[in-house]
């Protein structure tokens, strides 16, 4: 154990006194531990009660639900209480119904006899419990996985499209010599200082002029050429030897076949790189969907999302639950390609 | 598993495959005629195309709506009226009053916006600063921590809304830990101040990562011998700090203060899910008041909006030049070091 907290604790030189700074350093990490993590997880954990108990005030850590007992001359399971009884003790009573203050009440054991009790004298008997009808009732609904189904067609023709058509201008930009080429470079790296929220009225128009409204390929068109892409690309395939062309070139492989058996392959670490920025943009997209998509068929899951939680009578544990769906492929991605998008961050500076 | 994977890849790479060898005929056909600058042309083209279509063009015809007046998008059905959107956005009596402009919710946005980005940005250099300088330490599980405050990162927007909406609400978790501590609760969305500060403190919380990481690389260029001559010279760790750490990080700090800068002019999403851009037009920022005129309220007016976006669009341009310079120098400067 003192070899855990050793390595656990262990501190900048040898020496075995506690500098300020380590008490700092692990305060921050701790502290932003529970502050990054935390939030999630509480989205998590309320994502799994049931509508009653998302009202509560406090609010418990963990998902509860009421234990319900099937009582003899009842067809429904019914909920169950802890009563105080009028000589201080307690006894477990099974609700039938309520009545203003009062609530009629049945003991499980003997269920002929029907007590009355002020409902100010009784408390839920509850058990660590997960509601997850939350997931079940809108997966089975239409809506949702209509949701789901948009945003999964928009990422991945979106990214397909983007590896294609970034791929095929950055082998052009990097392997040929032409007239122009600057030109192209500077056109790039212009269109870099022009972020959609600028465009957005103009390109509007745009897309209604081309019948693309309100049909997710209007969402996929706008946003596949992007520069960061092209460079990325670019760049990585400045690293491709020429003899390699050159010598394909020499057994009649056609310029597209150098492109796509040759620079295409070699260049996968950085398409890996850029299909996963690809997927977590789009995935994550909102602005321009939301402009783009008005009818409910079309939503992907963020538009859907957010007009869920715009309606009047917000119904959070359905919110909740599809929040958290939302999220699995973004976590996802999270855990097993961190390292790939870290590096690639550290290297170009693309978000 | 593997298989299952395999399948799946198959179904979304064979119609690629097939159409690469489709697309190899007629390229050789394009090859045969037209040599290698004609094979750079038919490369670049789609993507210049999507390019040309969906950013150049809007780009251009932005100038041409903003000159125009009417409620249809339509361009046959705007009648033109010259610079009037520009007056109408910058009439002020008096520019530090938003009541008295004539178009007072561009000021209320626009001044929002200005001291959104103003907290928004100091707090995320000085927050991700400090979180680079701990990570960068010598500590256990530090691939772990950074995957920790990088996390936020990739959530979407909408999440990020919805999450911290949950937590602030009435019966929310904050209200919970300040029941704890002996406080009052507290309508935290329904008040001004409390939501600007919301807005300022959840996009810090979802983006800080990502600058951490730019610092953190540059914390981990510094030539570790730079500190170890510092150690025999005994200089004392504070000195060490702004004679070398400091002027050495200088130019990654430049950077994440310009992309901040960047990034929060245009601060929307998170925003809007999270408060809407109330209570009032307390958290009511510039991409909004845009989305708003441009598509969402009653007083839609595509021409002002267009007017407003290349006001802003100014602004965003000025600032990536000046991020353009800085990385060029610093590209100059580490050069010149090698």
């Amino acid at each position: 154990m003192s070899h855990v907290s050793q390595f656990l604790f262990r501190r900048r030189g040898h020496s075995n006194r506690w500098h300020w700074t380590d008490v700092v350093t692990w305060l921050w990490l701790i502290g932003g531990t529970i502050l990054m993590f935390g939030p999630a997880l509480w989205l998590v954990s309320s994502s799994f009660k049931g509508p009653a108990e998302l009202a509560e005030f406090p609010p418990t850590l963990l998902p509860y639900q009421q234990i319900t007992i099937a009582v003899d001359g009842y067809d429904d399971p019914l909920p169950l209480y802890t009563v105080q009884t009028e000589d201080g003790g307690t006894r477990r009573l099974a609700e039938i119904r309520r009545i203003g203050t009062n609530a009629q009440m049945v003991d499980p054991d003997a269920p002929d006899e029907r007590i009355d009790v002020n409902i100010a004298d009784r408390t839920p008997v509850r058990e660590i419990g997960l509601a997850t009808e939350n997931y079940i009732e809108p997966l089975l609904a239409n809506d949702f996985l209509r949701f789901l189904w948009n945003s999964v067609f928009v990422t991945t023709m979106a990214t397909i499209i983007t590896l294609l058509t970034n791929s095929m201008a950055a082998f052009a930009l990097s392997k040929y010599q032409f007239r122009g080429r600057d030109a192209v470079m500077l056109i790039i790296v212009a269109t870099l200082m022009v972020p959609l929220s600028v465009i957005l009225v103009p390109l509007y128009s745009v897309v209604n002029a081309t019948g693309l409204l309100n049909s997710l390929w209007g969402v996929i068109l706008p946003t596949v050429a992007t520069p960061t892409g092209v460079f990325l690309l670019r760049q990585y395939m400045l690293t491709i030897p020429d003899e390699l062309l050159e010598a394909a070139r020499m057994d009649h492989a056609s310029e597209w076949q150098i492109y796509w058996r040759i620079v295409l392959p070699l260049a996968a670490p950085a398409l890996a790189v850029l299909a996963i920025f690809s997927v977590v943009w789009r995935w994550n997209d909102f602005l321009w969907p939301l402009i783009v998509l008005s009818q409910r068929e079309t939503y992907t899951l963020q538009v859907g999302l957010n007009t869920y939680a715009g309606e009047l009578n917000v119904q959070w544990h359905y919110i909740l639950a599809m929040t958290v769906v939302t999220m699995i492929p973004v976590v996802l991605v999270f855990v097993f390609l961190q390292r790939f998008i870290t590096t690639g961050i550290a290297g170009a500076g693309i978000k | 598993m593997s298989a299952i994977g395999k399948t799946l890849g198959s179904v979304v790479t064979l119609p690629l495959i097939w159409l690469a060898r489709a697309v190899d005929y007629p390229l050789r056909w394009w090859q045969r005629k037209t040599g290698q600058g004609g094979m750079a042309a038919a490369f670049l083209a789609p993507n210049l195309a999507i390019f040309g279509v969906f950013v150049l063009f809007p780009l251009a015809l932005n100038f041409v709506y903003s000159t125009t007046a009417g409620t249809n998008v339509l361009l046959s059905d705007r009648t033109f009226v010259g610079a009037d959107q520009y007056a109408r956005l910058l009439a002020c009596e008096d520019y530090t009053r938003a009541i008295t402009c004539r178009e007072d919710l561009f000021w209320r946005a626009a001044g929002n916006t200005f001291f959104f980005v103003i907290l928004q940005v100091t707090m995320m250099v000085v927050v991700s600063t400090i979180t680079a300088l701990i990570l960068n330490r010598n500590i256990a599980g530090r691939g772990f921590f950074r995957a920790v405050f990088f996390f936020p990162v990739l959530l979407s927007p909408v999440v990020v809304g919805l999450i911290w909406r949950w937590i602030l609400q009435r019966q929310g978790l904050l209200n919970l830990i300040m029941v704890n501590l002996g406080l009052d609760p507290e309508v935290w969305l329904n008040d001004r101040t409390y939501a600007f500060a919301a807005t300022i403190g959840v996009s810090v919380w979802a983006h800080m990562g990502f600058y951490t990481l730019i610092l953190l690389a540059g914390l981990q260029a510094i030539p570790r011998d730079l500190y170890e001559a510092a150690e025999m010279d005994g200089t004392p760790p504070g000195r060490v700090f702004w004679r070398i750490t400091l002027p050495l990080l200088g130019p990654n700090l430049a950077v994440v203060l310009v992309l901040s800068l960047i990034k929060g002019v245009q601060i929307f999403d998170e925003v809007y899910v999270l408060t809407g851009g109330g209570p009032g037009t307390s958290t009511l920022y510039l991409t909004q008041y845009i989305y708003e005129v441009g598509f969402a309220s009653i007083l839609r007016n595509p021409g002002l909006a267009a007017a407003a976006s290349i006001l802003m669009g100014l602004v965003l341009v000025v600032l990536t030049l000046v991020q353009l310079w800085l990385s060029r120098r610093s590209e100059g400067k580490g050069r010149r070091d090698a």
